[in-house]
C-alpha cells in the first residue's frame, strides 16, 4: 500500500474505534468522571451486576432479540425457499420488493404505524393494555425478516437447482430433500443471517421504544432514559461487555462462513476425484 | 440441523411458557412510571426503594405485589405513550406543567388522601401550586431551582452575580446556554424582569434582542452535555438546576472548582406523583404513594436524586442534613417559607399554542440567524 493509502485507512480505522476504545478507557476508570481517569477499578462493573433493573433489561434485550432472531430465520427461510421457486418473473419481482419494505421503510414510521395497528387491534378486543412482549417480537421479526431473506435467497440461487431434483429421484420425500441437501448448502446464509436478525433486534431503539409494553424495556430504551440525569459509568462497563460479546459472534460467524465454505469446496472435489 | 432447528423452536416456546407464568400468577402488580435514574435503585449501596416496597407491602397486607418498573426520558414522551391507550400505568412522576395538562384533559385521577396520610409532611408552601390549586391530582415529590454554576478558577468571585454574569464579555466563549426555547428564553426575560408566561409578543422579541446581544458570547447550547463540559472545565459559565451541580461536583476534574448560586429571579420546576386515569388498581397505587412520602424511602431517594425535597420527613431529617452538609442544604434549600408565592410568579406554564408557536420561530431565528 502506498503511504497516503495506509494513513487514509489508519484515519478511517481510527474515527471507527477511538470511541469505542474511549469507552472501554473508562468504564475502568475508578472515578465518575469523564474527563479524568483517576486509577483502574472495577468498581462500575460491580455496581452494574448489583443493579437489578439494568440486569432486567439486559435479560429482556437478550430474551427478545434471541426469539426474534430464531423466529424470523426459520420464517425467512421458509420464504427464500418459497420466493426461490416461484417461476413467474413478475411475481417474483413483487415479493421481492414487498419482502425490501420493511428494510427501506424509516424505523420511526414502522415504529408509529405497529404501535397503532397494536393499539386498534387491542381496543377491537377490548384489552387495557395492547403492548407487551408478544408485540414487540412481532415487530421485531418485521424487521428482521427481510435481513433473513437476503442472506438465505442468493445462497439458494448459487445451489445447483438439480441437487434437490436428483435427492428426491432418489426416493427422499421433498421435506427430507430439503433437510439433507438444500439446508447445508444454505447454511452460512441462514446463520449470517441469523446473526445479523440477533444484533439488530440487540440494538433497536426506535421501534422498541414505540412498541414496548408495561413492564418490559429494553437496555437501548433504559439507555436513552437515563439522559434526564446523567448516564453513569456503569453503562459503558456494560457497553464495553457488548461490544465483546458481539465480536465473538461475529468471530464466529466469519469462522464458520470460511469452514463451511472450505469443507463444502473439499467435498466437491472430493466428489470430481471420485467421479 | 433438525436438532438445531427443533432446539430453537423449542426455546421459543420455552419463553412463551415463562413469560406467561409471569403474566398469570394470582399476585397483585403495579405499574410505575418514572424518569430515568430518579428513584434510589439500590446502586453503590444505598436503598432499593423498589424491593423494599414489595418486601414491606408482603409484610404489611399478606399479599405479594409485583411492580414494574419503567421508565421515560421526557414529559412528552410520557404523554404521549399514555394518551396512546396501549399502555396502562397506576403511577407517574410529571412535572408540573404536563400535570396540569393532563388534569385538564381528564388525564389524572382525583386522589383518595385517606390512603395517603404521610402527605401531611408536605411542606404548606407546595399546596395551591397553579398546577393543581385544588391539591385534587398531585403529591409532590422533587423539586428544583434554576442556579447558575461557575468555575471559581476562571471566574472572578466579584462577577459571579445576578444573570448578569452570563452576558459578561469577559468569559466569552466559555459560557453555555440551553438548548431549549423555553429555558434559553427564561434565563433573558428573569435578566430583564420580564414575565415568562406573557403572550404578548413585544415583550418576547426583547427577550430574543437579548439572547441576540449575548449570542457570540456562548460556547454552545447544551441540554445534558452540560455535565462533562462543566465537570471536564470546558466550560466556566452554565445555568442549570442545584440538584444536578452537587452531581457534577462529585465528578469535577481536579483543575476546576465549580460553585453556585442563586439570581433574585429564577425558575422552579416541580415534579409530582400522581395517577394517571389508566391506572387499574388506584387504592394500591395510592399504598405506593404513600411509602414513597415515609421517611425511609424519602430520604433515600433525596440523597440519591440529588434534588430538594419537599417532605419534612427529609428536610428535618438530622442525619439527611449532616450527610449533604449545611453548605448544600444552603443551596438546595433556599428560603422555603415563600415557595408558592415565588413558584405562582415565576414557573413556566403551559404557553397557548399561538404564543408557543411564536416563541420557537424566535427560537429559530435565534439559532440559524
Amino acid at each position: 500500500m502506498k503511504p497516503a493509502a495506509k494513513a487514509y485507512t489508519a484515519l478511517i480505522m481510527l474515527f471507527l474505534f477511538a470511541p469505542i476504545a474511549i469507552l472501554l478507557v473508562f468504564s475502568f476508570n475508578e472515578a465518575k468522571s469523564l474527563s479524568v481517569f483517576s486509577n483502574f477499578s472495577l468498581y462500575w462493573y460491580r455496581e452494574l451486576f448489583r443493579d437489578a433493573e439494568t440486569l432486567n433489561a439486559v435479560k429482556n434485550t437478550v430474551l427478545l432479540a434471541f426469539s426474534a432472531a430464531a423466529v424470523s430465520t426459520v420464517m425467512g427461510t421458509a420464504a427464500a425457499v418459497g420466493i426461490n421457486k416461484l417461476r413467474n418473473k413478475y411475481l417474483r419481482y413483487a415479493m421481492d420488493t414487498v419482502t425490501n419494505i420493511p428494510m427501506i421503510n424509516p424505523d420511526i414510521i414502522t415504529g408509529i404505524s405497529l404501535m397503532l395497528m397494536f393499539v386498534f387491534v387491542g381496543r377491537l378486543f377490548g384489552a387495557a393494555t395492547s403492548l407487551s412482549f408478544w408485540t414487540m417480537l412481532i415487530s421485531h421479526v418485521t424487521f428482521c425478516l427481510p435481513y433473513v431473506i437476503l442472506q438465505v435467497l442468493p445462497k439458494l440461487q448459487q445451489m445447483d437447482r438439480a441437487l434437490p431434483e436428483a435427492a428426491m429421484d432418489l426416493g427422499c420425500t421433498p421435506l427430507r430433500a430439503f433437510f439433507k441437501v438444500e439446508l447445508p448448502e444454505i447454511l452460512p446464509g441462514l446463520v449470517t443471517g441469523l446473526i445479523m436478525a440477533f444484533t439488530l433486534s440487540l440494538d433497536d431503539f426506535v421501534i422498541s421504544y414505540f412498541t414496548a409494553g408495561n413492564g418490559f424495556q429494553t437496555l437501548p430504551i433504559r439507555i436513552y432514559n437515563m439522559t434526564k440525569k446523567t448516564v453513569t459509568p456503569k453503562m459503558y462497563a456494560l457497553a464495553t461487555i457488548i461490544f465483546f460479546v458481539i465480536l465473538a459472534l461475529l468471530l464466529i460467524s466469519n469462522l464458520a462462513d470460511s469452514e463451511s465454505s472450505r469443507s463444502l469446496k473439499a467435498a466437491r472435489q472430493k466428489k470430481k476425484a471420485n467421479i | 440441523m433438525k436438532k438445531t432447528i427443533s432446539l430453537l423452536l423449542s426455546a421459543v416456546i420455552l419463553c412463551a411458557v415463562f413469560l406467561s407464568g409471569c403474566g398469570s400468577s394470582d399476585s397483585l402488580t403495579l405499574n410505575v412510571y418514572n424518569w430515568g435514574e430518579y428513584i434510589s435503585d439500590g446502586s453503590e449501596g444505598s436503598f432499593d426503594t423498589i424491593r423494599e416496597f414489595e418486601l414491606w407491602y408482603k409484610e404489611t397486607y399478606g399479599q405479594s405485589v409485583k411492580v414494574n418498573y419503567d421508565t421515560y426520558a421526557s414529559n412528552e414522551d410520557m404523554y404521549n405513550k399514555i394518551s396512546s391507550g396501549a399502555v396502562s400505568y397506576d403511577v407517574i412522576i410529571p412535572s408540573d406543567y404536563m400535570i396540569a395538562r393532563m388534569a385538564q384533559e381528564d388525564m389524572l385521577l382525583p386522589l383518595d388522601f385517606a390512603n395517603i396520610p404521610n402527605y401531611q409532611y408536605i411542606d404548606e408552601g407546595f399546596r395551591g401550586l397553579y398546577y393543581d390549586a385544588e391539591n385534587l391530582y398531585s403529591v409532590p415529590y422533587t423539586y428544583g431551582v434554576v442556579g447558575i454554576i461557575y468555575n471559581a478558577n476562571v471566574v472572578d468571585e466579584a462577577d459571579a452575580r445576578g444573570w448578569d454574569l452570563m452576558w459578561n464579555d469577559k468569559y466569552a466563549g466559555s459560557i453555555l446556554q440551553f438548548n431549549n426555547s423555553r429555558d434559553a428564553f427564561a434565563t433573558a426575560q428573569y435578566k430583564l424582569d420580564l414575565d415568562v408566561n406573557s403572550t404578548d409578543t413585544a415583550l418576547w422579541d426583547k427577550a430574543l434582542a437579548e439572547l441576540k446581544a449575548q449570542a457570540p458570547l456562548v460556547k454552545s447550547y447544551v441540554m445534558d452535555e452540560v455535565y462533562n463540559m462543566m465537570e471536564s472545565g470546558e466550560a466556566a459559565v452554565a445555568p442549570y438546576y442545584a440538584g444536578d451541580y452537587f452531581t457534577m461536583l462529585d465528578a469535577q476534574a481536579e483543575d476546576v472548582d465549580l460553585r453556585f448560586y442563586y439570581p433574585e429571579r429564577t425558575n422552579y420546576f416541580v415534579d409530582a406523583m400522581c395517577i394517571p386515569s389508566c391506572c387499574q388498581n388506584k387504592e394500591l397505587a395510592e399504598i405506593f404513594i404513600n411509602y414513597m412520602l415515609s421517611a425511609e424511602p424519602a430520604i433515600a431517594n433525596a440523597e440519591y436524586v440529588y434534588y430538594a425535597s419537599p417532605n419534612a420527613l427529609v428536610y428535618e431529617d438530622a442525619e439527611y442534613i449532616h450527610s449533604l452538609g449545611q453548605e448544600a442544604m444552603d443551596i438546595l434549600y433556599p428560603g422555603i417559607e415563600n415557595f408558592s408565592e415565588l413558584y405562582n410568579a415565576y414557573a413556566f406554564r403551559n404557553l397557548g399554542s399561538e404564543t408557543l408557536g411564536y416563541v420557537n420561530s424566535l427560537w429559530e431565528d435565534l439559532k440559524i440567524g
